[in-house]
């Protein structure tokens, strides 16, 4: 009996003594030393429970598997290798506490279970940090992966914060976490409504694999919630695919402008159009390599420099080309075709010659990486920039066709060449001059696709029919038409792909413009009149 | 009707190209497999390929005259036409590969093996059969040149717009012909060919009798474009290539006659495919790429369009640069023939039959006026120069 009461009184001390070692972190964590994965579990859960974020290095030190007990006295300390010693640290307040040969020194065992808890853990922890950007992060560790064990810590951090981010995020937080936890099901039925208006495939599949475990009342909450989810979703994903298609479009419409001059509006079937838009990646390249060697730091700069010389370059090629060839040929548009066939080919043989056949690299500068999030849409900025600058080159051009004196000249030539030149316009030189631009702004439409192209000199070859495709289809002689052809041509290629694959989306829209021409042979917007006939 | 039909077509030049095809036929073979290899005169079977493969460009070059030069449809989807008769033909002698391909499955070529299909596709069912697949050869090009043609004819759509939705076309064919889903090889197409109605195509005898039957298949179109060109119907072509809208309103149908000379054009175009690849061993979505359709053009322009005889010239002379450049100076085979195509359109519009042509027309007319001049009749001369040219 008596050896029973002696028994209870050591077991209550016992109690009394662990207990008390509760709230004292660096003994918890010196235990962590002799205990086993159960243990180790457990431990960490009460050092959680202190509260104390001075705990979270040694965890995140156990989770990396440096924490080391001593095998002296079972103290436990964070270690770094120092050649054949260990530094030690130690654990709460992270200053130096001497070093140690690595053989006196045991390494606290962890699995995959001890660092999940951890993470957990450490995630309500850093809650309480006083740094504003931890606390988010650390929230949105939590959302991640929630766990019921760290529901009231997030309360807890809840009630503090003040920060209005942040607390949004810890609200996110504290209903993933509810939603695995015990609660009463009407907490939980709130919880599915923060949930749901996080909205994105990740709310989805929160619910998804929570729903097993809920009660059978909130079953129809949830599917409510997860077909709200996804009607935004379906939604954000249609405006993603337009995203794409306008980029795309936006990619057609650079490679297809200076051929809506050239072809367009002169009626010339420029092959060598391809060529131009390559030389003006090659112009890009020249002044990203020029810089690289001589002003490393205007290399941010590098596409501005780029685009007037690309311009002037391709521009002084075009001209070369119209005086040379296509001026001999006007009206005869097949023998065109053959004549500037042969440029095209020549072009590219003399960029193999010149740069080799191999892709050259062209660096994005600064403000053209990266990307940013727009709602569930994720939009690059080099995307971006290029949807501006294209759109920005179709309003100059637009511009300057219809409000300067060179386009009322290029026009007044294209619609009626006789009485143009009657006029006292000198039209072979407004002849020359059309060219050179159209193929100057091939050029510069070579900086844009330089970005995010292989610049190789295959470039142009890629572009050429697709660039046919959009001018014949907005139809000839029309920038309007042009511009329309190419986004909406865009856009119908990222809706056809997730049906069909990208190639056999391409197949499917080249078929459909060649139905489209049947119907329509010139184009969406055609031209009415006389000058159709000419 | 028909032997007036045919012989309307042997005007002198026909007969002689006729005459030198048949000639090319018997003489090549007979010289590579029956003179000794030391013989000067010997002609070595690589060079029985190569020439081969000129004769079949050479048929290819004239489908395109055909439609080109009589009939004023710039098509620059010819090579679509040449690798579908190709890629019949290669099916064909896929399937008597048989169980000697890498596999060995009896009914399934190796690259269906590879993609773990179980049966063959039902386009290739048939295609076993040499007949069928020969079938194959003139129904699949004519077919779709049928369907293309008749939609685009009838809605009119002519000059530029339907050269550019021929190219379209050949490179949405090449686009799919691409896919490994399609069932043609993706993009190593078909190859390893073993033999073809029970002849290796490796043979010396094997290549010689397809170096024959390619002269002699480029002869016999010759004669049938010919035959096409003199006939009434040729002079409505022609008709159609200078004043369509002329001839629409004389009451010709100029949809429907479009429409046959492509058809048919697209068909030799077929034959000539079929024929060259067993000769080079291989069809892969390459031979749709547009370059190459454009290529033909230039064959076509180089020897003189609208003469039948030209296109052939063209086709030999300018593969035959090609085979000595990219073997000799490889840098400067594209400066050649960027600098050809220039030069042909700029300087030599009617290529170098059609030149040499209306040079001779020039001086037959001086020599006439000559003696028209003699004679002291000279009101005569100059419509008969003006005829001449």
């Amino acid at each position: 009996m008596l050896i029973r009461f002696i028994t209870l009184v050591l077991f209550l001390l016992s109690i009394a003594t662990s207990s008390l070692a509760q709230s004292d972190p660096k003994a918890l964590i010196d235990q962590l030393g002799k205990a086993d994965f159960k243990q180790a579990e457990e431990l960490i859960g009460q050092i959680a429970a202190t509260g104390d974020p001075r705990v979270v290095p040694a965890l995140n030190a156990f989770a990396e598997g440096d924490l080391y007990a001593r095998k002296s006295d079972g103290a436990v300390f964070i270690t770094k290798a120092a050649g054949a010693d260990f530094t030690l640290i130690d654990p709460l307040s992270g200053e130096s506490a001497g070093e140690a040969p690595k053989g006196s020194m045991v390494k606290l065992r962890i699995n995959n279970n001890l660092r999940r808890v951890i993470r957990s853990a450490t995630g309500g922890l850093t809650l309480l940090s006083p740094d504003r950007a931890v606390r988010l992060q650390a929230a949105d560790a939590v959302l991640r992966s929630p766990s019921a064990e760290n529901l009231e810590l997030v309360e807890a951090a809840l009630s503090k914060e003040t920060d209005g981010e942040v607390r949004a995020r810890m609200q996110e937080a504290r209903a993933v976490s509810i939603l695995i936890s015990e609660r009463p099901v009407d907490q939980k039925r709130a919880a599915i409504e923060t949930v749901a208006s996080l909205g994105g495939r990740g709310a989805i599949s929160i619910l998804m694999s929570a729903a097993p475990s809920l009660d059978a009342a909130l079953k129809p909450d949830v599917d409510a919630a997860i077909a709200r989810i996804e009607t935004t979703q379906a939604f954000w994903d249609m405006g993603q695919n337009v995203w794409y298609g306008l980029s795309l479009g936006s990619v057609l419409l650079l490679a297809a402008i200076g051929l809506a001059i050239t072809f367009g509006v002169m009626g010339i079937i420029n092959m060598a159009h391809g060529e131009m838009v390559m030389l003006g990646a090659y112009s890009t390249y020249v002044v990203q390599e020029v810089i690289r060697t001589s002003a490393p730091n205007l290399f941010d700069w590098s596409l501005a420099i780029a685009l007037p010389v690309a311009f002037l370059v391709t521009a002084a090629v075009g001209l070369v080309i119209e005086r040379g060839v296509i001026r001999f040929l006007y009206g005869r548009p097949l023998e065109t075709l053959l004549a500037t066939w042969g440029v095209s080919l020549i072009l590219q043989q003399l960029v193999r010659s010149i740069f080799g056949p191999t892709n050259q690299e062209v660096g994005n500068p600064s403000w053209m990486s990266g990307a940013f999030q727009l709602g569930q849409m994720q939009i690059t900025w080099n995307r971006l920039w290029i949807v501006a600058f294209s759109l920005s080159i179709f309003i100059g051009l637009l511009v300057l066709m219809k409000r300067s004196a060179f386009g009322l000249q290029m026009r007044a030539v294209t619609q009626n060449r006789r009485m143009a030149s009657s006029m006292g316009i000198r039209t072979p030189w407004v002849d020359a001059f059309t060219f050179a631009l159209g193929s100057g702004i091939a050029g510069i439409a070579g900086v844009a696709l330089s970005q995010i192209d292989n610049v190789s000199p295959n470039l142009g070859q890629s572009y050429i029919i697709d660039s046919f495709m959009v001018v014949v289809f907005g139809g000839v002689g029309n920038l309007w038409g042009t511009l329309v052809g190419a986004l909406s041509l865009g856009v119908l290629n990222k809706f056809l792909e997730p049906w069909t694959g990208a190639v056999l989306g391409k197949i499917l829209v080249l078929v459909l413009i060649i139905l489209f021409i049947q119907k329509r042979p010139r184009g969406l917007f055609a031209l009415k009149g006389r000058a159709v006939e000419a | 009707m028909i032997t007036s039909f045919v012989l309307r077509a042997l005007e002198g030049r026909i007969v002689m190209a006729v005459a030198v095809l048949a000639a090319v036929a018997l003489a090549v073979p007979a010289s590579n497999l029956l003179l000794s290899p030391d013989s000067a005169l010997h002609v070595p079977t690589y060079a029985v390929s190569l020439m081969g493969k000129y004769l079949c460009y050479a048929l290819l070059a004239l489908a395109l005259d055909l439609v080109w030069g009589y009939c004023g449809i710039l098509s620059l989807g010819h090579g679509a036409f040449f690798a579908l008769g190709g890629y019949a033909m290669g099916m064909y002698l896929m399937r008597q590969i048989g169980s000697r391909g890498v596999y060995g499955n009896p009914v399934l070529p190796d690259f269906m093996v590879f993609l773990n299909w179980k049966e063959l596709p039902w386009f290739w069912h048939g295609f076993d059969m040499f007949w069928f697949a020969m079938l194959m050869v003139l129904l699949v090009p004519g077919l779709l040149a049928f369907v293309f043609g008749w939609f685009a004819f009838r809605s009119r759509v002519n000059g530029v717009y339907l050269s550019i939705i021929t190219q379209a076309m050949t490179y949405a064919l090449m686009l799919a012909f691409f896919r490994n889903d399609m069932g043609f090889g993706g993009n190593n197409g078909l190859t390893d060919y073993k033999d073809i109605l029970g002849f290796s195509v490796q043979a010396d005898g094997t290549r010689a009798v397809l170096f024959a039957l390619s002269a002699l298949m480029l002869a016999l179109c010759l004669v049938l474009a010919s035959a096409i060109t003199r006939s009434k119907f040729g002079k409505v072509l022609v008709g159609v290539r200078d004043a369509e809208s002329r001839v629409r309103f004389l009451g010709f149908r100029v949809e429907n006659i479009k429409l046959f000379t492509f058809v048919v054009s697209a068909m030799m175009a077929g034959i000539a495919g079929a024929l060259f690849v067993p000769q080079v061993g291989i069809i892969n979505p390459g031979e749709f790429a547009p370059a190459n359709s454009i290529e033909v053009v230039v064959w076509t322009a180089v020897g003189g369009r609208g003469t039948l005889i030209g296109p052939i010239i063209g086709a030999v002379l300018v593969n035959g640069g090609k085979s000595f450049f990219t073997g000799a100076f490889p840098e400067l085979w594209l400066y050649a023939l960027g600098a050809l195509f220039i030069g042909v359109t700029l300087f030599l519009p009617k290529g170098i039959v059609g030149t040499v042509q209306s040079g001779l027309a020039a001086r037959r007319a001086m020599k006439a006026a000559a003696r028209a001049e003699a004679s002291g009749n000279d009101d005569r001369a100059p419509s008969q120069v003006q005829a001449a040219e």
